[in-house]
């Protein structure tokens, strides 16, 4: 593993049942850079991202083969705990997903069940994660509001901030602004940019614009293989592949 | 702790597979017991008698254990309660699916849960004091406590069975159907009987057969309304005794593990057979209806 | 054109009627009941046994009876139930033993009432040796309402979005702990609804309790678990069809019929308002 990677795919390949998602997916996922995942709809973009929190373990009849190395080990080896794994890489979904509580108890949920107990220190967790998140302004005086009763906005920034009160090292994104408004979608995108210098981010995004806009390296899917995987503004000024080109100047997809 | 941590889920897994087979082991434990008890009795008599012989005198000396006239009662009332509860259920379930306005939507099917929540023995009761009578003044019968008066009230607890399973059926019809039958000119009635019900159909057929499950192993109903005759009725004012109503009646007075007494826990076993027919044919449609999901129009 | 509106007025008509028909089932049923026993529901009624061979005095021991059996039930059901549930909807794969499993519920859900109370007298009473008790009568009914708590469980578990816990396992959270904290607590309500009807079906039974656990007459009030008992349910049954004064204690009846059917719709009622109350509250 080289040393400014933090997580690598080794000839990955995956399988829903009988139909193969992803073929063959060797990458260097580089410490805090963004990295972006971009792709027609079904090109295996998402599931790689599930894949290196082993979200996709959730789904029957899902088989990985090949390795995925975070910290020297294969998150797919037998002795992995897939939960210890996730601890270390968090994830924020495409739609927001809080949970019916209170604001506060959203961001305290993860670390009270690994072992944060005292009531001072979660406190400042709140605090630290909700300002990390750019959210600390609009909702301090209602953190015992349910969470249900933010915009989808705050939401999404809310589900950012409790992924980053478990300190992850990595931050997977699904398109996170895919259900969100302009003005949102570009609080977030602040946000990420903002993130990056304690995280590692790799995010899937429909909107290329988004992709160029942020992420330092992007990955190019197309029908589960990994096209292209260069410098970002490599890929968008002068991408190698043909299919690449395509994409990005709208041929298809 | 990582490996504790994995060995204690994997502990609460297995601790609850354990408690998710209960329910098949009690199943197993019932037709067990059924049997140990049941058996027996055809020590005295074969089955073929047991089945299809024609007198039932568990008490006379000799005793004979024909059930064949409990059976047929048994499918007597079951057929007749079907007959009305069927098409009031279905049709129930689809006013309250397609044409109830929302408010009323709640309301009736909270009603249906209540009728469906009344204690059978109320409803016998019911048939005793109120039914009874004024079938036996209106016909002019020696006693109200008949196959009429039976099939009324069991319709009466299979109505909610039936309705509520049919409901859920129509409402699982996509919005799509619908709304290209609507698109092609056809009626609000015509879409319903030919496009919604059709599709809709094997969930309809699963909440028949559940309901008659229901009609054929309900104990009360029968045991205080149908009279008791053990006998092959030759009208719908007889009397009858469905195997329900036999076993209920005799096995607080036959003997501890008498002929008498072996020969109801086969009645039992007959009937358990019976509704687990039902039940497993029920589960066979519903399911080929989940896999073909609304294709079967 | 006018021939296909009047099909469809005729079919309306007979669909309203049918729907109307059930209202007026139950709202007639009610009524009755209600006019024909509430005279005799009185304070003396519920808080003093039957007295001079039941034809007069009141039914105290029924109405403890049927509360103990049913509290019994409740308590061997609903964690069986609950548990059973939560295995098959999260931990198990959607494969044959689930599917063979699930069969086994619908069919214990479809088994006859009184062969319930036959399986009981073979299993619990004989084999067992506990005797007609309310032991006995509480297992048998515990049984019977199992599939309807599993099939409950398992709808409100369903419910649960899938997005709740994914999010929870997405932050390093244990399944377990997933299912604990977050899945749990968000299909309660559910549960809880679907318990109740249960709870009323097992407080309305007759027939399990025949054989298992239901007394004629007991001179003294229940003592321990092992004490046979007097239930509502059989109460009724035993007034309206055993006794030799059927015509005098027709009042009784009305009065036990009325006791009964207010507990168990109460009971119902009481479900039905929580799933809508919390219905109406829900924001996912």
């Amino acid at each position: 593993m080289e040393k400014d990677s933090i997580i690598e795919t080794n000839r990955v390949h995956f399988y829903y049942g009988k139909f193969r998602a992803l073929t063959d997916i060797s990458m260097r996922f580089q410490k805090h850079r963004i990295t972006a995942l971009i792709g027609p709809s079904g090109c295996g973009k998402s599931t790689l991202l599930r894949l290196l929190n082993r979200m996709n373990d959730l789904i029957p009849e899902a088989r990985v083969e090949g390795e995925v190395v975070f910290e020297d080990r294969d998150i797919y080896g037998p002795d992995v705990d897939p939960v210890e794994i996730r601890k270390k890489i968090g994830m924020v979904f495409q739609k927001p997903n809080p949970f019916p509580k209170s604001i506060f108890n959203n961001i305290t949920f993860g670390p009270k069940l690994s072992g944060v107990a005292a009531k001072a220190d979660l406190r400042n967790l709140v605090e630290e994660s909700l300002r990390q998140a750019v959210l600390w302004d609009e909702v301090k005086d209602i953190l015992d509001r349910s969470a249900m009763a933010l915009s989808g906005g705050q939401q999404q920034r809310l589900c950012i901030a409790r992924a980053l009160a478990m300190k992850p090292d990595v931050l997977l994104m699904d398109e996170p602004t895919s259900a969100l408004d302009p003005i949102s979608t570009a609080k977030i995108e602040e946000l990420v940019e903002e993130l990056k210098k304690k995280y590692t981010i790799i995010i899937v995004t429909h909107n290329m614009q988004q992709a160029a806009r942020i992420s330092d390296m992007t990955g190019f899917f197309y029908l589960g293989r990994l096209v292209e995987y260069e410098l970002t503004e490599k890929i968008f000024t002068n991408p190698s592949v043909k299919q690449t080109e395509d994409y990005i100047t709208g041929r298809f997809g | 702790m990582k490996i504790t941590r994995r060995r204690k889920e994997k502990l609460i897994k297995n601790i609850f597979f354990l408690f998710a087979i209960v329910s098949l082991l009690i199943l197993f434990l019932i037709v067990l017991f059924l049997f140990r008890e049941g058996i027996p009795i055809f020590k005295e008599v074969t089955l073929w008698d047991f089945l299809f012989g024609n007198e039932w005198y568990p008490t006379y000396q000799p005793p004979s254990y024909g059930i064949w006239p409990l059976i047929v009662g048994s499918l007597i009332v079951t057929f007749f309660s079907s007959l009305i509860a069927v098409p009031i259920g279905v049709m129930s379930a689809v006013y309250i699916s397609e044409i109830a306005p929302a408010a009323l939507k709640e309301v009736l099917k909270s009603v249906i849960e209540l009728l469906a929540g009344l204690p059978s023995v109320v409803l016998g009761f019911f048939g005793m004091v109120v039914l009874a009578p004024w079938l036996q003044e209106t016909f002019d019968l020696p006693t109200g406590l008949n196959i009429v008066n039976a099939s009324l009230i069991l319709a009466l607890m299979a109505v909610p069975t039936i309705s509520s399973i049919s409901e859920d059926a129509l409402y699982a019809v996509p919005k799509e159907f619908k709304e290209a039958s609507y698109a092609l000119g056809a009626t609000k009635y015509e879409t319903i009987v030919r496009v919604i019900v059709p599709s809709a159909f094997s969930g309809i057929m699963t909440s028949v057969i559940l309901g008659m499950a229901r009609a054929i192993g309900e104990t009360m109903v029968v045991l205080m309304v149908a009279g008791g005759a053990a006998a092959i009725p030759e009208s719908l004012f007889d009397s009858v005794r469905p195997m329900p109503a036999s076993i209920a009646a005799e096995m607080g007075e036959a003997p501890f593990r008498s002929g008498h007494y072996h020969a109801l826990f086969a009645t039992g076993i007959v009937l358990f057979f019976m509704t687990l027919i039902f039940n497993l044919v029920a589960d066979y449609v519903s399911h080929k209806f989940r896999e073909e999901g609304s294709g079967t129009l | 054109m006018r021939r296909r509106y009047f099909k469809q007025s005729l079919f309306f008509a007979l669909v309203t009627l049918s729907a109307g028909l059930l209202l007026f089932s139950l709202g007639g049923l009610l009524v009755y009941i209600f006019l024909n026993g509430f005279r005799a529901v009185t304070w003396d009624f519920l808080t003093l046994p039957p007295m001079d061979s039941m034809t007069k005095g009141g039914i105290l021991p029924a109405i403890l009876g049927t509360l103990y059996l049913t509290l019994g039930a409740v308590a061997v059901a609903l964690p069986l139930g609950i548990v059973s549930a939560i295995y098959l909807t999260e931990y198990a794969r959607q494969g044959k033993i689930v599917r063979v499993i699930r069969i086994g519920v619908n069919c214990l859900a479809g088994v006859p009432s009184v062969v319930f109370g036959l399986f009981g007298l073979g299993f619990f009473v004989v084999f067992l040796g506990f005797g007609s008790c309310i032991l006995s009568g509480a297992l048998t009914l515990g049984i019977l309402i199992l599939p309807t708590i599993i099939g409950a469980t398992e709808e409100a578990l369903k419910a649960v979005p899938q997005t709740f816990r994914e999010a929870s396992l997405a932050l390093g959270v244990s399944k377990w702990l997933t299912i604990w904290k977050v899945v749990l607590p968000s299909a309660l309500p559910g549960i809880l609804t679907g318990s109740i009807l249960g709870i009323g079906r097992a407080a309305g039974e007759t027939a399990p309790i025949m054989f298992t656990a239901a007394a004629f007459y007991t001179a003294k009030l229940p003592g321990s678990i092992f004490d046979e008992v007097m239930a509502l349910p059989y109460h009724i049954y035993v007034l309206a069809t055993a006794g030799t004064f059927i015509d005098q204690t027709r009042p009784l009846q009305y009065g036990t019929v009325l006791v009964l059917v207010g507990l168990v719709l109460g009971i119902d009622l009481f479900a039905i308002v929580i799933r809508s109350v919390v219905r109406k509250k829900k924001r996912w």
